[in-house]
């Protein structure tokens, strides 16, 4: 009898169908948007990179298969766009960085006037990304800009930022790495808080001076913040566009010379006649898997510096 | 090495941490800095190590005078409450920094790190990180990273508060004996009374910023210089009953109870005082009692029982026999250590 209790106490207790389900029935409405809005597009985007010739309107299309990838990997401005882009990352993550880390080091301490430093700083994240790139646009005017201006203080002669094919690549960085700034800066500074005070104080009781205690203690505690927006900043530098866009009015780069991946996509069905959807789509299916290797890597190499 | 500290004040604007502190700290001691919490001890230990800066008054290693000396030069190890051990360093980096800031070349600085470990017994775990030790573990590190680079003073901010209650009493002993082995002059801060008695040569008792008394942990708790030093010190605390002396007796405010006791002739008479009654000075009488009481409960300790009474209206415990009926009235002697007078608003003492 009484080894009979302790058996039913060890079952599960029945739930009820209605309690089991309840969960599911709140998360409905949200999962309604996310499957009609993201996962549909999503597949859609993969299916349409095998549908050669494919037209939106009617949804008509001549065959399947790789022809849309065959035909992307060998357009020359495909190439040039994915030269381009991996060239983007590779100079703006690493500056936009250093300069990130040392600027909210810099505002991590007690300094004057720190409300409007911060606002300073945070400023670009609030306003459009368009409306700045224009204001760029006119800062890198050959004549009348201030960027040349500034140069010609310190007795450098002006540069054809925008009108010179040589100079277009460095522009876009200048504005790309003042873009990404605020974002990284604000990710970092609220690392910083985390970091207690006492390290510091024991460090400088220890006698170690500020510069050591910035990369022994403040950089090692701060590489998991520093890690993390590396990955979020490369994913968003490979799909550079927006800062393309209003520095040449549409154009990629003065002589069609600064093409993206992400401009190809875009040219693929708004700059050809009829538009290519098929190729687009595909040109987008290889920039995933670009971006999904790439962040995989730096994920891989994180692990390894942790251990 | 040997510290005076002389009229020592720390004010946070309006608020006075630390009061015209003066102190002697002979070399080789290990010195707690005991007190409430708010009372100004941590503000004092980090007025010695150099991360605060004293508002008034002048601190000495030996002769010299590092009041407005950096943190860096004063040769100090510091051993946070919460340890501070740098998290992305594994045990023996931890140990090695102060060396590598001095500049000590790297194959000295492992031997030293490793013959620190040796002697607060970590060797073992060199190459973890320290979120992999335990509490004591870190502990450990703390003290090791504090020593290593041979500091003429060691300082602890409250080093067991972060442990569990067994692991204290293990590593106040370690403590200890890291101290006697080094000889290091150790000052230690601390809130826990027990911890203080057990292990300190001297203890600077604090109170609102105020030293109360400096002395050897027995000869305070044998001769409390107040009531608050009466009161802080003891397990069970110190029993305190109130009433003033008339006649050469002491009479409860309410008129409950009666003590004779030869001390209260050297009360003035009429003054309202607490006749404080440490729980091991009470025993039953034999012929001669000073006061009755009437015992309520009791609790078995073994070797005695820790017994709850009523002197009038006032509850007191002490230590009587096993056995010892309850729901009772007897009469009880004091015995001659453990009884004191204080007055009852400014804490002075009587007798």
């Amino acid at each position: 009898m009484k080894l009979d209790m302790f058996k039913k106490k060890d079952k599960e207790p029945k739930v009820k169908f209605t309690k089991k389900w309840e969960p599911f029935v709140f998360l409905l409405p949200f999962a309604i948007g996310v499957t009609i809005f993201t996962i549909y597009p999503l597949f859609n985007v993969i299916f349409m990179s095998f549908k050669e010739n494919f037209v939106l309107l009617t949804g008509k299309y001549s065959s399947l298969g790789f022809g849309n990838f065959e035909h992307v990997m060998q357009d020359r401005y495909f190439i040039q766009g994915m030269q381009n882009t991996f060239k983007y990352v590779l100079v703006v993550i690493p500056i936009s960085t250093c300069i990130s880390i040392i600027i909210a080091t810099l505002l991590n301490n007690k300094i004057k006037f720190m409300p409007f430093f911060q606002t300073a700083y945070f400023l670009p994240m609030v306003t459009s990304a368009t409306a700045v790139g224009l204001a760029w646009k006119y800062m890198f005017h050959y004549q009348y800009g201030v960027v040349n201006y500034l140069l010609g203080l310190v007795g450098i002669n002006p540069i054809a930022w925008l009108t010179d094919v040589s100079s277009n690549f460095t522009a876009l960085c200048v504005y790309g790495v003042w873009n990404m700034l605020p974002f990284t800066i604000v990710l970092l500074l609220s690392g910083l808080q985390n970091i207690d005070k006492l390290y510091y104080t024991a460090a400088r009781v220890d006698g170690a001076s500020t510069l050591r205690i910035f990369f022994r203690i403040t950089v090692p505690m701060l590489l998991p913040t520093i890690f993390l927006t590396m990955v979020v900043n490369s994913i968003s530098a490979f799909k550079v566009f927006h800062e393309l866009f209003p520095l040449w009015s549409g154009q990629p780069g003065i002589a069609y010379n600064l093409f993206t991946v992400v401009y190809y996509i875009f040219y693929q069905f708004r700059g050809l006649t009829p538009p290519q959807y098929g190729r687009a789509a595909a040109a987008a299916v290889i920039l995933f898997i670009v971006i999904f290797i790439f962040t995989r890597i730096q994920i891989l190499i994180q692990k390894k510096f942790n251990n | 090495m040997k510290i005076t500290i002389e009229g020592l004040t720390k004010k946070f604007g309006e608020v006075v941490a630390v009061k015209d502190f003066d102190a002697v700290i002979e070399k080789g001691q290990l010195v707690c800095l005991l007190g409430p919490s708010g009372c100004g001890k941590s503000t004092m230990l980090y007025m010695l190590a150099g991360t605060e800066a004293a508002t008034s008054g002048k601190i000495y290693f030996d002769d010299e005078d590092v009041t407005y000396m950096a943190p860096e030069d004063r040769g100090v190890g510091l051993v946070f409450q919460n340890y501070a051990l740098y998290p992305h360093m594994t045990v023996l980096q931890n140990i090695c920094f102060p060396l590598e800031i001095q500049k000590v070349p790297k194959a000295e600085r492992i031997a030293r790190a490793k013959e620190i470990a040796k002697l607060v017994q970590i060797d073992d775990y060199l190459h973890r990180k320290p979120s992999q030790l335990s509490g004591g573990q870190q502990q450990r590190v703390a003290i090791a990273r504090a020593l290593v680079k041979k500091p003429r003073l060691l300082l602890l901010d409250e080093p067991l508060s972060n442990l569990d209650a067994r692991l204290r009493l293990v590593m106040r002993e370690e403590i200890r004996r890291i101290q006697q082995e080094t000889k290091v002059t150790t000052i230690f801060v601390t809130h826990d009374q027990e911890e203080a008695m057990s292990i300190s040569d001297v203890i600077l008792l604090m109170k609102d910023g105020e030293e109360q008394q400096s002395d050897a942990p027995q000869a305070i708790y044998d001769n409390p210089a107040n009531a608050f030093t009466a009161n802080f010190l003891g397990v069970p605390a110190i029993n305190n009953i109130y009433g003033i002396v008339k006649d050469g007796k002491f009479h409860t405010h309410d008129g409950s109870a009666v003590i004779e006791h030869e001390a209260c002739k050297k009360v003035p008479e009429g003054k309202k005082v607490s006749f404080a009654i440490r729980p091991e000075a009470i025993e039953l009488a034999k012929d001669k009692a000073n006061f009755k009481a009437y015992l309520v409960h009791t609790y078995a300790m073994g070797k005695e029982e820790l017994s709850y009474m009523t002197v009038g209206t006032t509850e007191i415990r002490g230590y009587l026999p096993n056995g010892t009926e309850i729901e009772k009235e007897y009469n009880i002697h004091l015995r001659n250590k453990g009884v004191f007078i204080f007055d009852e608003e400014t804490g002075e003492r009587y007798a």
